[in-house]
């Protein structure tokens, strides 16, 4: 009979910081050759006049001014504001542009956020209209945000998108409109004109933005619901772009509190308007198009906050290394000279978090992009069939989605495919459900475990983290995250998302599909934590199911919409198993596609085995955190049992014990170890009360005891991870200034 | 107008904030992890691209090619930036060449590489590259694939080359203490080896991008395999110029104070 192995093959340890080369193949842009254009043009921006101007201290100030402005103009003649337009617009390339626009958050953000946010918030600005305009709004404001062609004198329309309001009105709640939409004037026959009241609070892009979509709620019977408007500098009224926001962060983008009072003509509403019965009927709420605008949007932010994680790992490498060297007693060729703090194994541990976090966040971001582009087309075959198969109407359309997402399921459960032989509706339903949950999973984990993370990374660097000087930036860069969690919708609204999403039957079973796909990963690939993760989902699903049949004790449902104190903690803790999982499937690509490269025959081993060790170390947390959340809801809701009569009835005593003692040896430290004793005089031990039973729950316990099992080797692949990190070859210099 | 055809050569180096340790391997002298390390076209070439780009623009009818000998994957990487800051036709040689290959020896796959381009008409041809590598500064491979070429007319250390309407270019090349010597070259074909020209590096273009890609994927797909196995060059040693990095991070220092530091570090020296 064969023994099973317990021995780790000596892997080479990672030579060089994983380059262009492996990041193309990771992040699923490998063929993409306009892609990667795009990266070393928004990094040549990134690096150049960007970092210039944050390293001459242009974060300083709040204000908009002309160096900040300038950045505006280098976006443009890079491509980086073209990007988002369709060729036909002036844009680069035609089809869906998450993975692009991702790419170039990425970019800039390894460098600053605020630049990563001011390349992005005329998209955001532009959204409605992309995703929701009527033919003759795309064609107009897409053309005229596109960027001048050589020679040609003007300035692109830059949007921004208003929906925060003052206090006390939208924000965490986006339907608490105070901004209002009224008749003005509606002559017999013409287009209604309407008058647009709103303010806006911590608007992206306002010191310079020449047309600006806004969430307004209706204010007349005339006008049957809230919808989106385009409003336009320059229309009749005011257009007050308000006070600057005195921000703390991300600096070298434009916010204000802006004040519109304008009359508009009805065509201005984002998505066009029917007329019935003498009533403005807008083809699209305002919360319908703030839902098809964000779902792309937010991937880009979570991607933001993962692209500071991974550029902190050069500079902290290069200041753990020179800590020491200059110093009288330091000679060259010493292990302090040579390895500084990377002598001493917490500050390798401890970066070597940093980094899987990083890689964590990104693979599950990149991947959200590249979804939201399979089924940007799908989408649109889907609303063809529902066409062709005469299905009309919100309320339709939904009924028949349901069934489709019936059926998509119950083909995933029987083991098949969720859209045999292309279907598009099934294979549409089947996606957009995975999207809706790794979207806000995008958003909520990478930006707000990417802020912690950040912080540990700050720390590495001593006092310097948080200084101006700090070599990339990085106090700066913690700080940024912390924004990156907030706007386009903060922990709580993504969180309330998946709250809804994570318990679709069609999303579970698929899950299910992914955990059986995990663990037969981990038979080919044992090292990178595929089997242990897969059991933290089967955990996962477990709490899950219990949660939602279970009441707390005192018998109020445990899984609801007003229990967010459940539904939360269980959401965060799939994000934790899902980005985790996402790292996990990029690794088997890389080996797949990395091998039929031959430039790569030389470093991809080497950078394979540390990706892997990084992955297993993820895992490893990723299961600890889920389990930690599982555990606290599954037994934190029932009551601890107290030392009344019937609990220690149930308790043996010490009187007893002694009785039994010369016919059972041994007895007494078996009834200290497996429940309570009471003493001599009857009274029970000095603590809270009687230990909990845990009869009701042996799946769960023996699904967790196991879980921790998993964790088996975890540690070993961190210590090689560190290993390698006071290997790896680093450049001489940050290829940027601070 | 004059018509230029204008041929590049230009191989790729590691990017130059990497550290570079010369290590021998099974093939011989190379730089430690240097299949590994981020590539740049060669900084002397690359001056010689631009300036061939907006000589080019400024000629109309003329055209310009890219002849580089790499390894193909690699030079596919530079190009994704390399291929936004101006218009070529790409040439490949699929070959590991470096500091450490035999100047001839690349010089010959070179030569076979711009003889095989069709439509390249001699009478105005213009072969452009860097007066010395960033690889290695001797200078030889140029001139060698000159000679090969039989173009006798060569320049070196090319700052300017400025057109005349009749084809004619003067040209002006580095000598000793900042200065230039004149030349007048009354027709083509000659060869130019480029010190830093005069033009900044050109910003990314992804639009320029895509175009020059449509033609340099078919390019690296046909690109000859091609071994330079030394040419029985055989060296005897290999080491960095000495050089210390003594960088000193100052910020808002004025520059009389500036200018008198570096006035006292001549001084030492
Ligand atoms: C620099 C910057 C730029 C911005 N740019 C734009 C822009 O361009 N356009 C735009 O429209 N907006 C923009 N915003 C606004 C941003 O989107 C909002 O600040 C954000 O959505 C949160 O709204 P709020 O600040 O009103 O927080 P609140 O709604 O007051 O929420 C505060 C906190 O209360 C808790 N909370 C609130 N509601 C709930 C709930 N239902 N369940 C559980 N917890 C809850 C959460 O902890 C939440 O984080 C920007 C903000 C900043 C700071």
């Amino acid at each position: 009979m064969s023994q099973p192995s317990t021995a780790t093959p000596s892997l080479p340890l990672l030579q060089t910081l994983p380059g262009d080369e492996i990041r193309q193949i990771l992040w699923g842009f490998q063929d993409r050759f306009e892609l990667q254009m795009l990266v070393q043009s928004a990094r040549s921006v990134a690096r150049g006049p960007v970092a210039r101007l944050v390293a001459q201290g242009g974060r300083a100030s709040h204000d908009w001014n002309k160096d900040k402005d300038a950045l505006l103009k280098a976006f443009d003649e890079s491509g980086v504001t073209a990007a988002f337009l369709d060729p036909a617009h002036g844009g680069l390339f035609e089809g869906p542009k998450h993975l692009a626009l991702g790419l170039i958050a990425f970019e800039l953000a390894s460098v600053d956020g605020g630049a990563a946010t001011a390349s992005q918030a005329g998209n955001l600005g532009l959204a409605p209209i992309h995703e929701v305009g009527t033919p003759q709004q795309v064609e107009r404001y897409m053309s005229l945000a596109s960027p001048p062609k050589p020679g040609e004198a003007r300035r692109p329309l830059r949007a921004a998108f208003a929906l925060t309001e003052p206090l006390p009105f939208v924000g965490v709640e986006t339907g608490l409109l105070c901004g209002k939409v009224r008749v003005a004037e509606w002559k017999e026959g013409g287009e209604p004109l309407l008058e647009i009241d709103k303010r806006g609070r911590f608007i992206t892009n306002m010191d310079y933005a020449g047309i600006v979509t806004a969430a307004v709620d209706t204010d007349d019977r005339r006008v049957k619901s809230s919808c989106m408007v385009i409003l336009e500098e320059g229309d009749p009224g005011l257009f007050d772009r308000g006070a600057a926001t005195r921000k703390l962060v991300h600096q070298l983008s434009s916010t204000r509190d802006p004040n519109f009072r304008l009359k508009i003509p009805a065509s201005r509403i984002v998505g066009g308007y029917t007329v019935k019965d003498g009533v403005i009927v807008p083809n699209y709420s305002h919360a319908e198009v703030i839902e098809a605008v964000f779902k792309r949007t937010r991937v880009t932010v979570g991607l933001m906050t993962s692209a500071k994680l991974l550029s902190a790992v050069e500079p902290v490498i290069r200041y753990q290394r020179q800590r020491f060297r200059g110093g009288a007693t330091v000679q060259p060729g010493t292990p302090r000279h040579d390895l500084g703090i990377q002598m001493k194994e917490d500050a390798l541990h401890r970066l070597v978090d940093v980094w899987a976090m990083g890689e964590a966040g990104a693979s599950l971001g990149f991947a959200t992009a590249r979804l939201y582009d399979e089924l940007d087309p799908l989408e649109k075959e889907k609303n063809r069939e529902l066409a062709r198969r005469g299905v009309q109407g919100a309320r339709a359309r939904m009924k028949e989605m349901a069934g489709v997402e019936a059926r998509a399921a119950e083909l995933v459960r029987a083991g098949k495919s969720a859209a045999p032989g292309g279907d598009p509706l099934l294979r549409f339903a089947a996606l957009d459900s995975v999207a809706n949950v790794v979207c806000p999973a995008t958003k909520l984990w990478n930006t707000g475990q990417g802020a912690n993370a950040m912080r540990e990374a700050v720390s590495l660097m001593g006092g310097y983290g948080i200084t101006e000087d700090c070599p990339g930036f990085l106090g700066h860069k913690w700080m940024d995250a912390q924004l990156e969690a907030t706007y386009e919708g903060p922990e709580a609204v993504q969180r309330r998302q998946l709250s809804l999403t994570m318990a679709q039957p069609l999303f579970l079973e698929q899950f299910r599909q992914w955990i059986r796909d995990l663990k037969s990963l981990a038979a080919r690939r044992p090292e990178t934590g595929a089997c242990g993760l897969g059991t933290a989902m089967q955990l996962w699903l477990w709490t899950l199911g219990h949660l939602q049949d279970s009441t707390d004790a005192d018998g109020t449902r445990l899984f609801g919409p007003n229990r967010q104190g459940v539904t939360f903690p269980l959401a965060d803790a799939l994000c934790w198993l899902l980005a985790s999982r996402q790292q996990i499937l990029d690794l088997a690509d890389l080996e797949a596609r990395g091998a039929a490269n031959p430039a790569l025959a030389e470093t991809l081993p080497s950078t394979l085995a540390f990706l892997t060790d990084l992955a297993q170390v993820q895992a490893a947390r990723a299961c600890g955190e889920a389990g930690r959340l599982c555990a606290e809801l599954v037994l934190g809701y029932q009551r601890h049992p107290v030392w009344d009569a019937e609990a220690c009835q149930a308790c043996f005593s010490q009187a007893e014990l002694d009785g039994l003692e010369p016919y059972a040896p041994g007895l007494d430290s078996v009834a200290y170890g497996y429940s309570d004793v009471l003493d001599r005089d009857g009274k029970p031990p000095s603590k809270r009360g009687p230990c909990p039973s845990t009869a009701g729950l042996p799946a769960f316990l023996r699904l967790r005891s196991r879980l921790d099992a998993c964790l088996t080797g975890c540690r070993l692949a961190k210590d090689r991870a560190a290993r390698a990190l006071a290997r790896v070859m680093i450049p001489e210099a940050l290829d940027y200034p601070q | 107008m004059p018509v230029f055809h204008v041929v590049v050569c230009g191989g790729l180096v590691p990017d130059p904030l990497q550290t570079l340790e010369p290590v021998q391997g099974p093939a011989g002298w190379g730089l430690k992890n240097e299949s590994m390390l981020p590539a740049i076209l060669d900084p002397w070439a690359a001056s010689a691209l631009f300036e061939a780009d907006s000589l080019a623009r400024a000629n109309p009818g003329s055209r310009v090619w890219l002849v580089s000998a790499a390894p193909k994957a690699k030079l596919q990487q530079v190009l994704m930036a390399l291929a936004q800051k101006a218009a070529f036709e790409l040439v490949a040689v699929d070959a590991q060449a470096g500091g450490f290959s035999d100047a001839a020896e690349c010089a010959s796959a070179l030569a076979a590489a711009v003889n095989s381009i069709a439509g390249l008409d001699r009478s105005r041809l213009l072969l452009f590259g860097g007066w010395e590598s960033a690889s290695r500064g001797a200078g030889a491979t140029l001139a060698i694939l000159g000679e090969m070429l039989g173009i006798s007319e060569q320049f070196q250390g090319v700052d300017q080359a400025s057109p005349k309407p009749d084809g004619s270019l003067e040209i002006l090349e580095r000598v000793e203490g900042g200065r230039h010597q004149v030349s007048l070259l009354s027709a083509p074909p000659a060869l130019l080896g480029w010190a830093t020209g005069s033009l900044p590096e050109p910003p990314n273009n992804p639009q320029v991008g895509m175009l020059n890609m449509r033609s340099a994927m078919p390019a690296l797909q046909k690109a000859a395999p091609s071994r330079l196995t030394g040419g029985g060059l055989a060296l005897s040693s290999v080491e960095l110029p000495s050089q210390r990095r003594d960088t000193r991070v100052v910020k808002d220092m004025p520059e009389d104070q500036v200018a008198r530091e570096i006035v006292e570090w001549i001084a030492e020296k």
